[in-house]
C-alpha cells in the first residue's frame, strides 16, 4: 500500500503525526519502526507519568455528565 | 435522496484541579471564562426554543427530566461558530455545523486546541503551581462517564424506527476503529474480569433506544431537538462514541456513520445486517481484543464486528457508486478508502493500526510498559496510562507521542480557533460574532438577536443548515457597514414574533 510521508507538526509540539492528504491511501507501518518508536516512548515515559500514580488514578473522580 | 450530511462533535472534557480544591462545575466555569476572558465581548447563549425533552417517537418527557445543572452564565459563542460551556460538571466544547468530516476533525482539533489555551489562561491566572487539567476522554474508571455526542443532519421524512433499527448494527460495530480503549471495566459481565477493552463507552449503555443521555443511556439517543426546520429536519443526537485523540479515528467516525445514515435515507441498507440483543454485543465486541466474537443478524447469521464492517464496507461502496451526490461534502470517496484500509489492517494484524486506531495505540504504550516492568494487569500505573493518553497538557499527553497520524495541519487548525466553516450557517454566526459582538445580545444554533441601538432587539432565524454560508453571504458582509445595514438587508423584523427566513 502507498504511503507517503508528509511535514511533521513544529518542534513546539511533541505529536509528531505525519499528515495524511486526502488523495493519499494510507498503508500500515513497518513493524520495526513501530517497534523502534515505542522503545523511545518507552524510555521517556516516566518523566511524562504522574509521579504517583495510585494517588492520581484514585484522584481522577468525575462527575457523570451529558 | 438522501441529505447533505451536515455535522458536528460535541465533546465533554474531564476535569482535574491541582493546587487549590473546586467543585468540577466551579472548575469548569474558570477554565471557560479564562478563555472567554481573552476575546473581545463574551457572547451569551441564547436558550429560546431549546427542547432537549421531545422525543423522535413522537412525545414530549419534560416531567420525566430533574432540572437541568447547567449555569447559563458560563455559556460563551466563538467567533468560529462555537459553543464553549459548562455542562454539568464538565467544560464542554461543540463544533460548529460542518459540511464534511474532514471538518468536523479540523474543528475538533481546534476545540482541543481551545481547551490548551483556556489550561494556560487558568495558569496565568491561578497561584503558582495551581492549575486546572482538561482530559478528552469518557470515563474515570469508576463508574462514571461523560460523553463526546455526534449530530448528523438527516431528513425528517426518514422513518425513525427503520433509522433506529438500521444505524444500531453501525453503532454497535464501529467501535472496532474509533474505540479509544480503556484499562479495565466498570460493569460486570458474565463475571469477566477484562483488564482491556476497546471502548471507553461500552459498560455505560443499558438500553437499544431511549431519550436519557445520564442515566440507562440508549445505543440510539431520540432526542428531538433539530436546531433547524423541524417540518424537513432531524438532528440525529449519537450518544454511543468515544472521544477519539485520533484524527483518523474522527474522520472515519463521522464519515462511515454519515454514509450510512445516506444509506439509510435512501433505505438503501442491507436489512440483513440487522443484529440481535445489540446491547449484550456492544460490551462483548469491546471486551473482545482479539476481534474475534461473532454476533448474531436476525437472519440467523454469525459474523465477527470486523465482518458486519467490511460487509457495510461494501454496501456503502455499492451504494456510491450508483449515488451522483457526495453526502460527505467531497469525503465519501477517501472515507471509503480510508475505512477500506483500516479494516483491511484490523483484519491482518490489529498492532499495524497504532498510528491510527486509538484503542491500539492506547494499548501498545499499556502492554509496552507492563511488560518492560512486569506489572500486574490491575497496576494502577496501567490505569495512569489510559488516563494520560487524553491528557490535554502537551507535557503529559501521551496521545501527543503515540505517533498518530494526523489530517490537518497545524496552520489550518491555527484558523479554525477563530475562523467559521465557509460552508454552512456557522459562517454567518461566526462572522456577526466577529464583526459586531457587542451588538449581539445572545446567539444559539438558529438564531442570533441583535440590539441595534433603538427597541425592539432583532432576531434573525437560521432554520436552513447550509444557508448563511460565505458563498450567500459574503457579498453581504462586504456590503453592510452596522449591524442596522445587515437587518434592513435582511428584513429581519422584530423578536419574539416568527419571521420568514431572511433573504439570502
Amino acid at each position: 500500500m502507498a504511503e507517503r510521508t508528509h511535514k511533521t507538526r513544529p518542534a513546539s509540539s511533541p505529536r509528531e503525526g505525519q499528515e495524511v492528504e486526502s488523495e493519499e491511501v494510507v498503508g500500515s507501518e513497518t513493524g520495526d519502526r513501530i517497534k523502534a518508536e515505542l522503545d523511545d516512548l518507552l524510555d521517556e515515559i516516566d518523566d511524562v507519568l504522574e509521579t504517583n500514580a495510585e494517588d492520581f488514578v484514585k484522584s481522577y473522580v468525575q462527575k457523570g455528565g451529558e | 435522496m438522501a441529505l447533505h450530511k451536515v455535522c458536528g462533535i460535541e465533546t465533554e472534557y474531564g476535569i482535574m484541579t491541582r493546587g487549590f480544591d473546586a467543585s468540577p462545575v466551579t472548575a469548569s466555569s474558570v477554565l471557560i471564562n479564562a478563555y472567554a476572558g481573552t476575546m473581545p465581548q463574551k457572547v451569551g447563549w441564547d436558550f429560546l426554543d431549546e427542547s432537549p425533552a421531545n422525543d423522535a417517537r413522537g412525545f414530549s418527557l419534560e416531567q420525566a427530566f430533574a432540572p437541568e445543572v447547567e449555569s447559563h452564565l458560563v455559556n460563551a459563542v466563538l467567533t468560529n461558530g462555537a459553543r464553549y460551556y459548562v455542562d454539568h460538571a464538565h467544560p464542554e466544547i461543540s463544533t460548529p455545523e460542518c459540511a464534511s468530516a474532514r471538518q468536523v476533525v479540523l474543528y475538533d482539533r481546534a476545540a482541543e486546541e481551545i481547551v490548551r489555551r483556556s489550561m494556560a489562561s487558568c495558569r496565568s491566572l491561578l497561584p503558582h503551581g495551581a492549575e486546572i487539567i482538561a482530559y478528552k476522554n469518557n470515563s474515570d474508571g469508576k463508574g462514571n462517564s461523560y460523553g463526546c455526542h455526534e449530530n448528523y443532519l438527516v431528513a425528517r421524512e426518514t422513518p425513525f424506527g427503520r433509522l433506529a433499527s438500521h444505524i444500531t448494527t453501525h453503532f454497535v460495530t464501529r467501535q472496532v476503529f474509533c474505540g479509544a480503549g480503556k484499562v479495565g471495566q466498570e460493569t460486570d459481565l458474565d463475571g469477566d474480569v477484562v483488564e482491556y477493552q476497546l471502548s471507553q463507552r461500552a459498560d455505560f449503555f443499558e438500553e437499544e433506544v431511549g431519550l436519557e443521555t445520564t442515566l440507562k443511556r440508549p445505543i440510539v439517543n431520540t432526542r428531538d431537538e433539530p436546531h433547524c426546520d423541524p417540518t424537513k429536519y432531524r438532528r440525529l443526537h449519537v450518544i454511543v462514541g468515544d472521544a477519539n485523540m485520533s484524527e483518523i479515528a474522527t474522520y472515519l467516525k463521522v464519515g462511515t456513520t454519515g454514509l450510512i445514515l445516506s444509506m439509510i435515507e435512501d433505505d438503501a441498507f442491507p436489512r440483513d445486517l440487522v443484529i440481535k440483543d445489540p446491547v449484550a454485543q456492544m460490551r462483548r465486541i469491546s471486551r473482545d481484543e482479539t476481534l474475534r466474537h461473532a454476533v448474531e443478524t436476525i437472519t440467523g447469521r454469525r459474523l465477527t464486528a470486523l465482518e458486519v464492517q467490511r460487509l457495510l464496507y461494501e454496501a456503502c461502496d455499492k451504494y456510491l457508486v450508483n449515488s451522483d451526490d457526495d453526502p460527505l461534502g467531497g469525503d465519501s470517496h477517501h472515507v471509503l478508502s480510508l475505512w477500506d484500509n483500516v479494516l483491511t489492517g484490523l483484519e491482518t494484524d490489529p498492532d499495524s493500526m497504532a498510528s491510527m486506531v486509538d484503542w491500539v495505540a492506547k494499548r501498545r504504550i499499556v502492554r509496552g510498559y507492563q511488560d518492560r516492568h512486569s506489572l500486574r494487569g490491575d497496576h494502577p500505573r496501567l490505569k495512569a496510562i489510559d488516563l494520560q493518553y487524553h491528557d490535554m497538557r502537551e507535557t503529559h499527553s501521551l496521545a501527543l507521542r503515540a505517533g498518530l497520524k494526523t489530517l490537518v495541519t497545524s496552520d489550518q487548525v491555527l484558523a479554525a480557533i477563530t475562523e467559521p466553516p465557509a460552508e454552512t450557517r456557522a459562517w454567518f454566526r461566526g462572522k456577526c460574532l466577529q464583526r459586531w459582538p457587542e451588538q449581539i445580545v445572545a446567539a444559539n444554533w438558529d438564531s442570533i438577536v441583535f440590539d441595534i441601538g433603538s427597541d425592539p432587539l432583532r432576531r434573525v432565524p437560521m432554520m436552513e443548515p447550509l444557508r448563511g454560508s460565505k458563498a450567500l453571504t459574503g457579498e453581504l458582509f462586504d456590503h453592510v457597514s452596522t449591524v442596522a445595514d445587515l437587518i434592513e438587508a435582511l428584513g429581519a423584523n422584530e423578536i419574539a414574533t416568527v419571521y420568514p427566513e431572511p433573504g439570502w
